[in-house]
């Protein structure tokens, strides 16, 4: 056992866990983050991604352990109040999910795939940002043009800050 | 995964040292390959030491006629490093091929060349670019580091430390991505030396890991052109067959990739 102190959508915690813990595990089991997801476990698709330090990570692909001293961010993190985040509100708007599964997941990746390009995104860009992000609904057409959609809105409320 | 006992280690040296307490220890960079090879209890080592916040071995220097990356630097940084997209573009661009977003963020090239998959984007750069592989005990070349299939000229314990590129006159990669692993179903690195040598590596292609590739080498010698390789013939035998793609399949996407990587080269 060791203790994993972390910083968790802003709240240092601690937490006791086995060395083989992954991070998924520290967030769902310890932390009762249940957000992020697990679907494939073995790295492909992207149900768990979440935020350390600035950079979208897949948390089924990483020791508790590694992100000790790390800021997390999860899905639970990132809307302000009962003001959801503007990814997560171009998601509903634009019917970007059906069953829910991954949505998690590919909130985390188009918040950074954004952050990266910032106003020069364009469709290919996200389709091929996105090869780490798995959806077995939708056929991805919604939720590129979500992404696409929340760029537009993140930079104004960028602009507006 | 079976019990591991984790550790952190704040230097090379006490890597080294907590390597040799171990019973059967093993080094974790990025973890992208080391992990998913633990939850399938493939791998079950005594204690995981992690390599990845080590200062000393992140970051990227140009000086001179070399590029060197640090083992812990992972795919991002060298994708976007200025100084590498300056100095061996096609470095970066491999680079931002490897694998999705996420999996650059944590990945390294040291991993990448310690595990030495015979399906990696970073072996064929190397190997054609002729570069050295610095560990904590020596320096290997190029041309000796690689032994095959996930084998390597490393010794229990040694880390590698850094690889220096020369900078090349002229270079290009291509690669056929798996569509959903994106591993490499081949991937071909082309270089022209400053002295003027040729050099061509493919990964992905043979059964026994990356590998020089002398007839496309010797067609570019004389005519440095995509069309030099066209009437080049590469042998299947010894190439992998699988349900992605026959050993003839990947003979010719070998041919294919490094007349686009040709095409590419700058």
């Amino acid at each position: 056992m060791s203790k994993v102190k972390l910083t968790v959508n802003g709240k240092a915690v601690a937490v006791d866990v086995e060395d083989r813990t992954l991070l998924v595990h520290l967030l769902r089991d310890h932390l009762n983050l249940t957000g992020t997801h697990v679907g494939c476990d073995t790295s492909q698709c992207g149900a768990c991604v979440v935020h350390m330090d600035g950079r979208a990570v897949k948390s089924c692909t990483m020791l508790a352990g590694q992100a000790d001293g790390a800021n997390v961010t999860t899905i639970e993190g990132i809307a302000k109040g009962d003001e959801l985040h503007p990814m997560q509100a171009a998601f509903r708007d634009n019917h970007g999910l059906q069953c829910g599964y991954c949505t998690p997941g590919m909130i985390m990746s188009a918040i950074d795939i954004v952050q990266r390009h910032g106003g020069q995104l364009d469709e290919a860009t996200v389709r091929h940002e996105l090869e780490g992000n798995i959806c077995r609904c939708t056929g991805y057409h919604n939720i590129v043009k979500a992404v696409l959609d929340a760029a537009g809105r993140m930079k104004v409320a960028q602009a507006a800050e | 995964m079976y019990q591991t006992i984790y550790h952190r280690a704040s230097s090379v040296d006490e890597a080294a040292s907590l390597f040799a307490k171990g019973s059967e220890a093993k080094f974790l960079a990025g973890g992208q390959t080391l992990l998913p090879v633990m939850k399938q209890r493939l791998a079950a080592p005594s204690d995981v030491i992690d390599l990845g916040k080590i200062k000393e071995l992140i970051g990227i220097e140009a000086s001179g006629d070399t590029l060197t990356i640090k083992a812990a630097t992972p795919h991002y940084d060298v994708a976007t490093s200025d100084t590498a997209k300056k100095a061996i573009p096609a470095l970066a661009y491999l680079a931002s091929l490897i694998g999705d977003p996420a999996v650059r963020y944590r990945g390294t090239i040291g991993g990448s060349l310690a595990n030495n998959d015979p399906a990696a984007d970073y072996p064929a750069a190397t190997l054609a670019l002729g570069a050295t592989i610095k560990t904590n005990k020596r320096t290997i070349a190029a041309d000796d580091y690689f032994k095959g299939l996930f084998s390597t000229a490393l010794e229990d314990g040694e880390i590698i430390t850094q690889v220096s590129f020369p900078v090349p006159a002229k270079a290009g990669y291509a690669k056929f991505p798996h569509p959903a692993s994106r591993f490499a179903l081949t991937g071909v690195f082309v270089a022209q030396t400053k002295s003027g040598e040729i050099r061509v590596a493919a990964t992905g292609a043979s059964q026994s890991g990356v590998m020089r590739v002398p007839a496309i080498e010797a067609a570019l010698k004389a005519n440095w052109s995509p069309s030099a390789i066209d009437s080049v013939s590469i042998s299947a035998s010894g190439l992998l067959s699988d349900i992605h793609g026959s050993s003839d399949y990947r003979a010719n996407l070998v041919k294919v990739m490094a007349q686009r990587a040709v095409a590419a080269a700058a």
